[in-house]
Formats: structure tokens, sequence, C-alpha cells
């Protein structure tokens, strides 16, 4: 039997090397997203919205307010078109539908990630006070969530909307207050597994004050579920403004967002000018699309158990 | 039994306060009272509609007034801008409208969810399941708010079947798209949440047992896998209840039903104050006294539940 020594050596080199290992959790689950097709076709769709959304305006011939009174009032000549600038076509007041399209995609965008900001924020620190302290603190903070989340927010929210002014700022304060909840009840369940890590006791045993071991210990641990929950918030607050707007009480003219958009077109649709509600209903469609499959792709990628 | 349902009722009471004076006070500091018009009211008649409304009372004294109407009288009150009607005239008028078809969508999303969802899980990876796993991603990014301009696309305006709106007791052509419109998404999510558990209850040891005593397949269903399987599809009803009574908003506006929705969207933006709050609280109410039935139901049918 004759031993290869080249291949011998090459072995021995190989074990002993030290870079092979060190497959942290992180790299793992970047390799399993980047194998669920779902989830790079999510990523794909969310990039080309972002796209849009950002780059929109330089491609469009028109912008969102201005009214072309060659086709306003005219079904026929206000379809999508090359030859006159209105890709999308245009709305019945003759205004360019692809640059509102951009806009509507910007607004509903920027609600879903500032809701989702504020919920991270707002929801993880509350979440993880509350757990970390257990006992009658958690009790009366838990009891304060639960009262707040049996509560009709929408109502609540046009409420807030009507008599504080329909503005952004607006929107973004009522969305805030109530998607830190469910955020806070997850981080919540999970912190009450974690600190009874031995890391946890350790520290605490040789003295390390609480937010030291909350900001330390706890938040890092947190952060594949607060990201995978963050990721699958994003079209719930979209889908929260798209509601408001498509009764008329979200932003208003000349702003818009996707969901006022699809009202619009809803309501021309007997003229036969449907493109006014196939575009924005197709960015709506398609934004949500993106980030459920790239939520779901997270979550399986972090916990590869749950498939 | 008894003393967890005075627990959950322990928790449904203040709850009902805090929604009935948080939107009292939030209408209170709201800039511009109910008599704000843009052509000046001389002062004494100001006076007068104050004091007859009960506005130049102490705000804890009108709270009390509000709140002594509604628990002992059911009354919300008169309504700000119609001189000749009261609020409860108002609600009354669309209340029986939207229990009608939001009693009629609940029932068949959760019968067809249930229906779907077992369906799905027993018959795994068959053209069946893929179709029921299709749905359910599919209505996902289909709210009610697109459902509703669709339906009316396809039955009214293509085929001519069905009424574009309106609504009759006597006629259930115009029932059929409202309850369409609000019961898919949650038929969906609930056939999802179906399958799932089931899938994971099928493969547990108690079905195995069942199946190697040589049980019927159909009776192994129906007797040892329904019942938990159905505990997650319970939890889910209390937050999808809430949903579909928002989503009744969009059914009122959207097919002119004349329900409670269209009530309050039109006092939005009329700014009657007095109807937005009198919908809010009966909603709240429902959805609280709904969130105790649903916990009731769960802690008589999960064993494991401690009172």
């Amino acid at each position: 039997m004759v031993i290869d020594e080249t291949k011998m050596a090459s072995l021995a080199e190989a074990t002993s090397r030290e870079d092979v290992a060190g497959r942290s959790l992180w790299a793992d689950a970047r390799r399993r997203f980047f194998r669920n097709k779902a989830a790079i076709f999510g990523m794909g769709l969310l990039i080309f919205v972002v796209a849009f959304a950002l780059f929109g305006n330089w491609v469009a011939a028109w912008n969102n307010s201005d009214i072309d009174y060659n086709v306003m009032g005219d079904a026929a000549a206000s379809g999508p078109s090359f030859a006159n600038g209105h890709y999308f076509g245009a709305d019945d007041l003759g205004r360019d539908l692809f640059a509102r399209t951009v806009q509507g995609t910007q607004i509903s965008l920027l609600v879903g990630v500032i809701g989702t900001l504020i919920a991270v924020s707002v929801g993880t620190v509350y979440g993880a006070i509350s757990g970390y302290f257990g006992g009658r603190v958690d009790g009366i903070m838990m009891r304060l969530v639960d009262i707040l989340l049996a509560i009709p927010y929408m109502f609540v929210l046009i409420l807030l909307l009507v008599m504080y002014g329909r503005s952004i700022g607006m929107l973004f304060v009522g969305v805030g207050l109530i998607s830190w909840l469910e955020m806070a009840r997850i981080v919540r369940g999970q912190t009450l597994t974690l600190k009874n890590r031995e890391y946890v006791e350790a520290a605490r045993a040789i003295g390390v004050p609480a937010p030291t071991i909350i900001r330390r210990h706890i938040l890092p641990n947190l952060v594949g579920v607060v990201v995978v929950f963050a990721t699958l918030l994003v079209p719930l607050m979209i889908l929260t403004e798209s509601f408001i707007s498509f009764l008329g009480l979200g932003v208003q003219e000349p702003q818009t967002s996707l969901g006022a958009l699809i009202s619009e077109g809803a309501g021309t649709m007997s003229y036969g000018t449907l493109w006014q509600l196939a575009f924005p209903l197709f960015f709506f469609v398609i934004t949500l699309f993106g980030f459920y499959f790239v939520g779901d792709g997270l979550r399986d990628a972090l916990d590869p158990k749950e498939r | 039994m008894i003393v967890y349902i005075l627990k959950r009722l322990a928790v449904a009471i203040p709850t009902l306060l805090v929604l009935i004076i948080a939107s009292f006070v939030l209408m209170h500091v709201a800039p511009g009272g109910p008599f704000t018009a843009e052509r000046a009211v001389p002062p004494e008649v100001l006076a007068n509609l104050n004091a007859k409304y009960g506005l130049d009372q102490p705000l804890w004294k009108q709270i009390a007034t509000y709140l002594w109407g509604v628990v002992a009288h059911f009354d919300f009150g008169p309504s700000f801008v119609y001189k000749d009607r009261s609020v409860n005239d108002i609600i009354s008028q669309g209340f029986p409208v939207t229990l009608t078809y939001g009693f009629l969508s609940f029932i068949a999303a959760v019968l067809v969810g249930v229906t779907l969802g077992v369906t799905a899980a027993i018959k795994r990876n068959s053209w069946l399941d893929y179709l029921a796993v299709g749905i359910s991603i599919g209505a996902q990014v289909l709210p009610n708010f697109v459902m509703a301009p669709i339906l009316v696309l396809i039955f009214t305006l293509s085929l001519h079947w069905l009424p574009g709106g309106g609504w009759s007791f006597d006629d259930p052509r115009f029932w059929i798209m409202p309850v369409i419109a609000l019961s898919t998404s949650y038929m969906a999510s609930i056939a999802r949440i179906t399958r799932s558990s089931m899938l994971e209850v099928l493969s547990s040891n108690h079905i195995r047992t069942a199946r190697a005593k040589g049980l019927p397949k159909r009776k192994i269903i129906m007797r040892h896998a329904l019942r938990p399987a159905l505990l997650p599809v319970i939890s889910y009803l209390g937050p999808a209840f809430v949903s579909m009574i928002t989503g009744s908003v969009i059914v009122d506006v959207y097919f002119t039903t004349g329900g409670i929705g269209k009530s309050f969207v039109d006092s939005a933006l009329n700014r009657d104050y007095a109807v937005m709050m009198g919908v809010t609280i009966l909603l709240g109410t429902l959805t609280i006294l709904f969130n105790l039935v649903v916990d009731i139901i769960y802690g008589w049918i999960d064993p494991k539940i401690r009172y």
C-alpha cells in the first residue's frame, strides 16, 4: 500500500489550520438565508422597490403635482405612453401617475420603516426591562400592554389624526404609538428565558449593575428575534397607513401614498382607466411580498428547526 | 373556573375605562372645539351652546357625566353636528347591518379556514395542500381594501352578476361581496395556522398510539387531533375579530352598505367627536367582550391552563 506523501501533507495542513472553524451563528444563518430561493426573490423585490422610490424621480418626465392639460379628463389619452412621458398614464386630474406612484411608494416605505424603528427602540427596551426585573414590575408593565392591545387602535388612530391634524408627522406618532406593543411582548418572552442563563447569573454574581447586564448580555441576544419581527412588522405598518389613506384620512394632497392611490384608482375603475388601479396596486403587492418573504427567510435562517 | 373568569373580568373592566377616559381627554385637549366655525359666533351664543352640551363644566365632571350616561343608560349623548339626532340614533341605524355581515364573515372565515387547513394538513404535499398554501400566501397581500375593488371589477363591472353596492336584508346578493372582501384574509390566516398546528399534532405520540390501536382515520382526526390543533386558532380569533371590525369600515365605505363604519368616517370628516367616540367605545366594548369569551373558551378547551 502506497501512501501518497503529498496528500497526507495537505490533510495534515488542512486539519491543523485554524481558520477553518469559526462558523458563527450569523455566518451559518447567512448561508441558509442565501440558499432560500423565496427569500432571495423577496430581497430582489425589495431592492427594486427601494430603487424605484429613491431614483424614480430621475426617470420621471413630470412632477407629481403638475397637471398635464393635454390628457386631463380624457380617459383614452391619459393611458400609459412613452410618447408624452406618462409611463404609467395619468390620473383623472391629469397628474403623472409615474411620479405619483414614486411619491406614494416613498411615503409608504417611510411610514413602514419609521413605525418599525419606533417599535424596535421602544418595544425592545420596554420588553427587556419588564422581562428582566420580573415580579410586580413585570405584572404592571405587561398588564398595561394587554390593556392597550385590547383597544381597537385603528379608531383611536383616526381619532388622533382628525383631532390633531392630518400630517405625516402625526401619522408617524400614531403608528409608532401602537406598533411597539406586540414587540414588547415578544422581547419580554425571550428575556424571561435569557435571564436564567449561566452567563447572566455569573454577571449578577460579580456585581454587574442591572442596566449594564441588560445592555451587554440581554439586548445582544435579542437581535435575532427583533430583526425577524421587525421585518414582518414593516408590511403591517404599511397596511395600516394604506388603510387610513384609502379612507381619505391619511396624508393630504398633493402628497400621496400607495393606499390613497389605490383608493383613487378603485374610484375611477368603472371609466375603464384600469392602469390607475393597476400600477399602485402592483407596487403595493410586491412591497408586501418582499417583506414577507425576507422575514420568513430570516426566521428560517436563524431558527432552522422551525422549518 | 370562576376565579379565572373573574381574573379576566378584572382586566376587561379597566381596559374599557381607559378607553373611554382616554378618548374623552383626547377630544377635550384637541385644538378647536366642536363649535369652532369659519364664521365667528357671538360669545353669548357660544356660551349658550357650551352650556347646553355641558362643555362649561370642569373636565372631571364632564367625564363623570359621560361615563355615567354610557354605563348606566347606554347613552352616548347628542351629536355635535346633527342638532336633532343623538349618537344613539346614528349608531343604532347602522349597527344591525354591520352585525349581520360581520357575523357572516366571521363564520365563513372560521369554517372555510379550518376546513381548508385541516384538509391541507391531512393531504400534505398534494395539489390540495399546494392550493391551500398558495391561497393563504396570496391573501396575505390582498387586504380588504384591495379585495373590494377587485371583486367589484370582476362581479359587477365584468360579469354583471352582483350589485356593486348597497344593502338589503332580504336579498343575499347584496351580502356576498362584503362577506368575501371582509373574510378572505382571515380565512387565509386561519387556514395557515390550522395547517401548521395540525401537522404538528399529527406527528405527536398520542396520534401514533391512536393509529396503532387501529382507530379509523376519521375518528383519529375528529376525536384526537382537532381539539389540540384548534388551540392556536382560538387564540388568533381575538386579534382577528378586532381587525375584522376595523375592516368593516372599508366595507361600509366602499360598498355603501350603510353600516356603522360609514358613520364613523363621516363623523371623522365632519369632526363630529361625539359620534366618533360613541362608535369607538361601542366597538371597543365588543372587542373586549369578545376577547373575554375567547379567553374563557381557551381555558375550557386547554387542560394545561390553570386558573
